[in-house]
This record gives C-alpha cells, sequence and structure tokens, in this order.
C-alpha cells in the first residue's frame, strides 16, 4: 500500500505541479518510476481510445424496474441533470414500438399496487398507462380448495377507490419509456450487453491505471468501467444492476445470493369471459394457487402454479381440455365452495361487530366463467433468491436483481419499483449534499432502508407457499382459522389490505 | 461579564490541567481574559519547530497524530468512517444557512456557484470535495503535508473536485498572505489547535465582509467524555485512542464567546446527534456533544 501510494503520489505532481503553484515546495518528488509506469500503461491501455463515453449512472436493464428507475430520476430537479446510459439489447427500446388497443392483451402482466400507481404518477408516467389497457379492481377474493376458508377484501374496507391496477408490463414499460422521452433527460440507450466490469475498489490504484491518458487522467479514476458486447467501454460513478433475476452485474461485482428453486412452474395466459371482471380472485388448490386478475374488457390473465409435469402437460392439451380444468380450478375443482356459517368463526369473531368492515357482509363467490383462450401458454419456473447484499462502493442491484420472488399476489414487481423509488431519492439527497453518488456510505443507505421490506414481503409470499404445500387435515383447519380471521378482524384486515398496497413497509398494526 | 469570570476561570483551570503537554500552555492561561493577551507571533513562534508552517496555533503533537493515519482518510471503513458517516449531516447544516445567507437557490445541484470558501483543516478532502461538488471554489488547507497528497490524489480522480486548491499551510499563514473568502470552514479542528483564540482570530480575518464562518468541534460536557473520548475511542474504537483530549473541547458558549471577539457573531447553532439503530446522524437542537455554530461578518468588523 505505501509503496502504492507513493507512486501514485509521484505520479500526480509531475502532472500537477504547474498548475498549483501554491503546493509547490511542499513535497520533493522522487520522479524515477513516473516514466516507468506511463509506459507500463501505455502498453495496457494502447487499444482504448480518449472518446471513452464518462455517465453519471449506468443502468444495466432497460426493463420495467430499470426505466422506473430512469424516470424518477429525469423527474426530479436534483437528478433531472445527470447524464445516464441505460445498457439492454431489448429492441423495444430502441424502436418505438406500438401498442393497439384492439389486440388481446399479453399474458405477461404486472399487478401494480396503490403505492407503485403514485411513484409512477409523481413521475408522470401513469397518465400513459390510462391511455392503454389496464383494470383497475376494487375488490378481491382468497379462498381454499378445503371449502372452510375465504376472505374477501373490499376497496372501501380502507375508504379507498380500488385495491391496485392490472396492465400488461409492454404498457407499464412503454408509459415509462414516454414519460422518459418528454424530458430533456441526457440519457444514451446502449443496444448491448453487459460484459465485463471493472470496479476500481481501491482509490489509490486507480491512480495509476488513470496515468494512461494524460489528458483525461483525472476523469474515470472514481468510476466504474464497463465492457460492452461490440468491444468498447463506458465508465459510470455509479452501475445500477437492474438486470433481473440473472444479473450480469451481480454476478461480477461479486454480490451472493440465499435462495432456491420451487419444483413448481407458473403456466400464465389470457381469457375471455362473458362479462367484464372487476375482482381479483386467488384460491389455493393443494397443487398451489390459481389467480385470475382482470385485464380490461372482457379479459382476464391466469397465473397458475403446478408442479412441473403438469405445467408441461397443461400447456400442450387442446384448448377446451385446457378450459375445463382452468373451470373446475377456480369453481368445485378439488374442493367444495366455503360457505361463510359453516364452521360458526362469524360469531367467534362477533366482538368485532360494532367495527365491520363493508366486506365482511359479502358472501363467497364464483369467479366467471372461462369462454376462450386468447394467447399462448407461457410457462415458467418458480424459484425464490435474495441478494446477500445490494450495495457495494459504485454498484447497487435493484428489482428482481436484488430478489425474485414467487409471482403471488404479483408483489415482484411492487418491490422493484420500490428499491427504484428509494434509490432514486437517495441519489437526490446525495447530490444535494455533494456526495459522490458511488459512495457506499450512500448506497448503504437505500439498503438499509429497502432490505427489510423485501425480506419480510419474500417471508410472507414463502410462507403462503408452505402453508398449501400441505395437505393434513388439522393443518388445513388452522389455516382455514387464519383466513377467517383476516376475513372477520377488521384491524388485521386493514392492516393486510394496506400492507398488499405497499403502503405500509411492514405488516404490523400501527 | 459574570459568564466570561467563570468560562475564565475554567478555562484556565483545565489550561493548567493539560499544560503537562506543552509549556506553551501556561503562557496562554489568560487569553480568554479581558488583560492584554501575549502577542501571537510570540506565543505562537514558541511552538513553531515546523520549518515552512510560520506562525500557528497548531500543536505538533496533534499533527502527528493525523500524518500516521492519513492514508486511511478515504477508506469509508477505515479510522475516518465516522466523519465519513457525519459528513453528509455537516453538509445539511452548510447548505441550509450558506443558501440563506447568500440568498441561493436551495433547489439548485450547484447553489454555491461562485462562492470561495476555504476548508481550513481539510485532512483528505472529505469536506472539501462535497462543497466543490456543490459549486464553490473550494481552497483546502492543512499543516499535516501527507493529508494534502492524499487530497491532491483523491480530488484528482473526479473532474469537478480537481479543481480544488490543496496547500500545505495553515489559516494563520492564508492571512500572511492576505488571502480572503465567502465562506470560511474549519470543522472539526478547533479542538487539536493549541491556541482557540488566536484561531478564531485568522478564522475571522480569512473572512470576507458580509461572509460566513462555519465551525463545529465537541462540547466540554460529560455526555460528550462518555460518547466522544470513552465509547468512541475506547468501547466501539471507532476513533484511534488519544484522538480528543476533554480538556481541549470547548462549550457552545466559549466558542461563541471568542468568535465574537474575533469580530463575528454566532447566529445559529446545531448539534450533531447519532442514532446507534440506523447508524446514522441527525441535525438536532442538543449540543452537548457535537455542535456546529453559523457566523456572519459584520460589514463594520474588520
Amino acid at each position: 500500500m505505501n509503496r502504492l501510494v507513493k507512486r501514485s503520489v509521484s505520479n500526480f505532481f509531475a502532472l500537477k505541479i504547474p498548475s498549483k503553484s501554491l503546493c509547490t515546495g511542499v513535497v520533493k518528488v522522487p520522479g524515477s518510476n513516473v516514466a516507468e509506469i506511463l509506459n507500463e500503461n501505455e502498453k495496457k491501455e494502447n487499444t482504448t481510445s480518449n472518446s471513452i463515453q464518462q455517465y453519471d449512472i449506468a443502468i444495466v436493464g432497460g426493463g420495467m424496474v430499470g426505466m422506473a428507475l430512469a424516470s424518477f430520476l429525469a423527474s426530479m430537479p436534483m437528478t433531472k441533470q445527470l447524464s445516464v446510459a441505460i445498457i439492454d439489447s431489448n429492441p423495444a427500446l430502441s424502436g418505438s414500438m406500438s401498442i393497439k388497443k384492439e389486440d388481446p392483451p399479453d399474458p405477461r402482466v404486472s399487478t401494480v399496487t396503490p403505492a407503485t400507481i403514485s411513484f409512477m404518477k409523481d413521475a408522470g408516467a401513469w397518465k400513459y398507462v390510462e391511455q392503454n389497457r389496464h383494470a383497475y379492481f376494487d375488490k378481491m377474493q382468497v379462498w381454499d380448495y378445503t371449502g372452510l376458508g375465504y376472505a374477501r377484501y373490499n376497496a372501501r374496507d380502507v375508504n379507498k377507490d380500488f385495491l391496485g391496477c392490472v396492465a400488461e408490463n409492454k404498457v407499464l414499460h412503454s408509459a415509462l419509456l414516454s414519460c422518459i422521452q418528454d424530458s430533456d433527460f441526457k440519457r444514451t440507450i446502449y443496444p448491448l450487453r453487459l460484459n465485463s466490469m471493472t470496479l476500481n475498489r481501491s482509490s489509490m490504484s486507480v491512480v495509476e491505471e488513470n496515468m494512461s491518458s494524460r489528458e483525461s487522467s483525472s476523469a474515470q479514476g472514481q468510476c466504474a468501467r464497463l465492457q460492452l458486447s461490440d468491444g468498447n467501454s463506458i465508465y459510470a460513478k455509479l452501475v445500477v444492476g437492474a438486470d433481473g433475476g440473472k444479473s450480469r452485474v451481480r454476478e461480477l461485482a461479486g454480490f451472493k445470493t440465499t435462495g432456491w428453486n420451487y419444483s413448481q412452474n407458473a403456466i400464465i395466459c389470457t381469457v375471455e369471459h362473458p362479462s367484464e371482471n372487476r375482482c381479483a380472485w386467488q384460491r389455493f388448490l393443494p397443487t398451489g394457487p390459481i389467480a385470475l386478475l382482470p385485464i380490461g374488457d372482457k379479459f382476464s390473465n391466469i397465473v397458475w402454479t403446478m408442479s412441473p409435469t403438469e405445467s408441461n402437460q397443461r400447456k400442450s392439451i387442446a384448448e377446451e381440455e385446457f378450459l375445463k380444468d382452468v373451470n373446475s380450478a377456480l369453481d368445485y375443482g378439488y374442493g367444495p365452495h366455503p360457505t361463510s356459517s359453516l364452521s360458526g368463526t362469524r360469531d367467534l369473531f362477533s366482538w368485532f361487530q360494532m367495527d365491520t368492515t363493508v366486506s365482511a357482509n359479502e358472501s363467497f363467490e364464483v369467479p366467471p366463467k372461462i369462454t376462450k383462450l386468447v394467447s399462448e401458454r407461457m410457462v415458467f419456473p418458480l424459484s425464490l433468491r435474495h441478494a446477500n447484499s445490494y450495495a457495494s462502493k459504485r454498484v447497487v442491484l435493484i428489482g428482481d436483481a436484488a430478489h425474485t420472488v414467487h409471482p403471488l399476489a404479483g408483489q415482484g414487481v411492487n418491490l422493484g419499483f420500490g428499491d427504484a423509488y428509494s434509490l432514486s431519492r437517495i441519489i437526490a439527497e446525495g447530490i444535494a449534499l455533494g456526495t459522490d453518488i458511488g459512495e457506499v456510505n450512500l448506497l448503504k443507505k437505500y439498503e438499509a432502508e429497502r432490505k427489510p421490506a423485501n425480506i419480510s414481503m419474500m417471508a410472507i409470499l414463502e410462507s403462503f407457499q408452505k402453508a398449501y404445500s400441505v395437505d393434513f387435515g388439522p393443518f388445513n383447519i388452522l389455516r382455514a382459522a387464519a383466513f377467517h380471521g383476516a376475513n372477520y378482524i377488521p384491524p388485521l384486515k386493514r392492516t393486510i389490505i394496506s400492507y398488499a398496497s405497499g403502503e405500509q413497509n411492514f405488516p404490523v398494526f400501527l | 461579564m459574570a459568564l466570561n469570570v467563570t468560562i475564565h476561570r475554567i478555562l484556565r483551570h483545565r489550561r493548567f490541567l493539560n499544560s503537562a503537554n506543552s509549556t506553551l500552555h501556561l503562557t496562554n492561561t489568560r487569553c480568554f481574559s479581558h488583560a492584554p493577551s501575549p502577542s501571537p507571533s510570540q506565543s505562537s513562534k514558541a511552538n513553531d519547530k515546523d520549518p515552512h508552517s510560520g506562525p500557528s496555533s497548531l500543536k505538533d503533537n496533534e499533527l502527528a497524530k493525523f500524518a500516521a493515519i492519513s492514508d486511511t482518510w478515504w477508506d469509508s471503513e477505515g479510522p475516518f468512517k465516522p466523519l465519513h458517516l457525519m459528513n453528509p449531516t455537516r453538509l445539511a447544516f452548510i447548505r441550509s444557512t450558506l443558501c440563506r445567507h447568500f440568498k441561493r437557490d436551495p433547489y439548485s445541484t450547484r447553489p454555491f456557484e461562485g462562492l470561495k470558501i476555504v476548508d481550513v483543516g481539510c485532512g483528505g478532502g472529505i469536506l472539501s470535495e462535497p462543497l466543490a461538488r456543490l459549486g464553490a471554489t473550494v481552497t483546502g488547507v492543512d499543516a499535516v503535508e501527507k493529508n494534502i497528497k492524499i487530497a491532491r490524489l483523491h480530488a484528482d480522480l473526479d473532474p469537478t473536485t480537481s479543481t480544488i486548491e490543496y496547500c500545505c499551510t495553515t489559516a494563520e499563514k492564508l492571512v500572511e498572505e492576505g488571502r480572503t473568502f465567502d465562506a470560511v470552514m474549519a470543522l472539526e479542528v478547533i479542538e487539536h489547535v493549541a491556541n482557540p483564540e488566536e484561531f478564531c482570530k485568522s478564522l475571522a480575518a480569512l473572512t470576507n465582509p458580509d461572509g460566513a464562518t462555519v465551525v463545529s468541534t465537541i462540547n466540554r460536557s460529560m455526555r460528550a467524555y462518555a460518547t466522544a473520548i470513552v465509547a468512541a475511542e475506547y468501547i466501539l474504537h471507532w476513533l484511534p485512542k488519544g484522538t480528543h483530549q476533554w480538556s481541549t473541547f470547548l462549550t457552545p458558549e466559549e466558542l461563541a464567546m471568542i468568535l465574537h471577539r474575533a469580530g463575528i457573531n454566532v447566529e445559529e447553532m446545531a448539534g450533531f446527534v447519532y442514532n446507534p439503530l440506523t447508524g446514522r446522524w441527525l441535525l438536532s437542537d442538543d449540543i452537548s456533544v457535537n455542535f456546529i455554530a453559523f457566523a456572519t461578518k459584520s460589514q463594520n468588523a474588520i
């Protein structure tokens, strides 16, 4: 280290003495090794030109979460002057992909919570979502195959107009893109992939490398260097890994993850039914949950979790047979309909009568009958993965790169939006105080804000998953009792709704 | 007047306790009284062993302490970690007070554009760099040569901070050179100088008429002793042992008084409070441990 410092000190003085007259005489420079270092570096850096682009932030991955970060940054006075590079080989980013309202909905949809909607409204992106197909829902029904438990939630329980909104991922993505195009935000899109990344861990060792190009020597010292798939490189003060569950940034930066694959797949597809749907439905089956989410007009989206063998079989069977399976899974398949008076739990909670929620009086409903399959059936394996750390010097992870969750309740993308929002605020705060935006203390603030929130949501989704992987009499009753509690205890019910809406970071009573 | 006398007694007492360190302290025992104090040049020259630093209010042993750990200035997990963590909080105070005083747009990303600021005791440049990013024309001075080298190297890594002028010199020497600044920063420095009153006079001389001076330090309270010395140095090992000596700390009243005598008036004071749960520092009204003062120089003062 000492040697290193000495060498770099001499490098610096060799370059800077003329301009800093006040400092002359302060140090005696043993200039002997300057030339030697310059030679070394000249050899090493011969190939790189002086035209290497330098950015404040490089967002690797221009999906929904990456674009959300860009649009949040573009919308704030402290961050809108930042220069941002977005690295993604997805052609949707460069070309203006038109969305036709007449087309049947894409099966890739997200359920966005009121919290996410307000983030998008703040950034000015939500108005573009509203121009395309989207569906607000104000009711939710969750029940299970045993016929013992069900819970209904109504937006009026928490004095809201809606519980959430379902929109196609491409609608959300293009809304964020339009919002960035509206602004005079300095962004450059690289339709490429990230090959490798050089992070200068020690500020002192960096200096040596800098000596390569004398003119711009100072420019790159504080930066990460990203090598792209076309062979060119860019520099950035901060690299944001928004590149999904198989994050290359996470791998290159050496963040470890904890997680496992569920031996389960999810089938997703778009279906049609005779009348419009305003409710989100979820039923727990012994093989995994099935969800029916409204997507506007007479369309709904199916997310159905099952074993890999079942999913492969159901992907290939004829349409009528598949629809029969879906209708049975949403209706009488696997077990009877629940009835509210069945176990008398209603009376058990009667001491809460004074404070009932609207939905407590609603009885069980049967979801709409599916009449038509309007998209292909897509199969995705399910896994849970969490990065042990979200931030180090100059690198930060957001969205699925930091945490991949079970698609249950559609919380994945909302956690990602929460990350992007939090990171954008923390960058703004850093800029207001003159902080280097790649500084680890600043980025750790983001981690401290998001990690506990993400972990608790992951734990809840995981426990739902576990709770339904067991089919055992007494356990089923316990589970049903939990359902009843969630349906009939008003404070608990309100807490659940506001937690699921993203308004509360932790599922606690306040 | 009664306040002055009490403070004088306290100071004399602590100076006396501390006098074993340096003979200089004996000559300074009356420096806060109304009696004429020994002339600055006399008192500081006695202590001046550093050939290039000229008259100085600094202590040699303090310099040696910092030279020993200067390599680690920019290691956010190193000995200066507490300073790195406290830095955003100090900057929040500086940003708000300077924006108000110089009538700058608080929503600007570079609100200090065009302001000349000197960071006295800049160390590795932990404060100078953010000030430069906020648009200020920054001069960083430190009496430890090694600090200046580290600061220069680090600032050169970023074009926005490479404009900082770093000099291995002292506040006194800058005064001799006739330099003045719109704002003078002396953060966590005054507790390391031998003669706080002379130091404040230098800060005042460096401040332009209508300029601002910001000073932060540690209070000489029992809580400060418990937290800044016992906890931070001996229990948590945040700071190397011997970083601070309680007896050299100034209370907010003493600081305000010596600044006032130097011709600058404290207008606002805030405390820094550490939250052990979040690991963050917050600005608060509690000035019992760490505190920061914003002072201005009125036009008629010299």
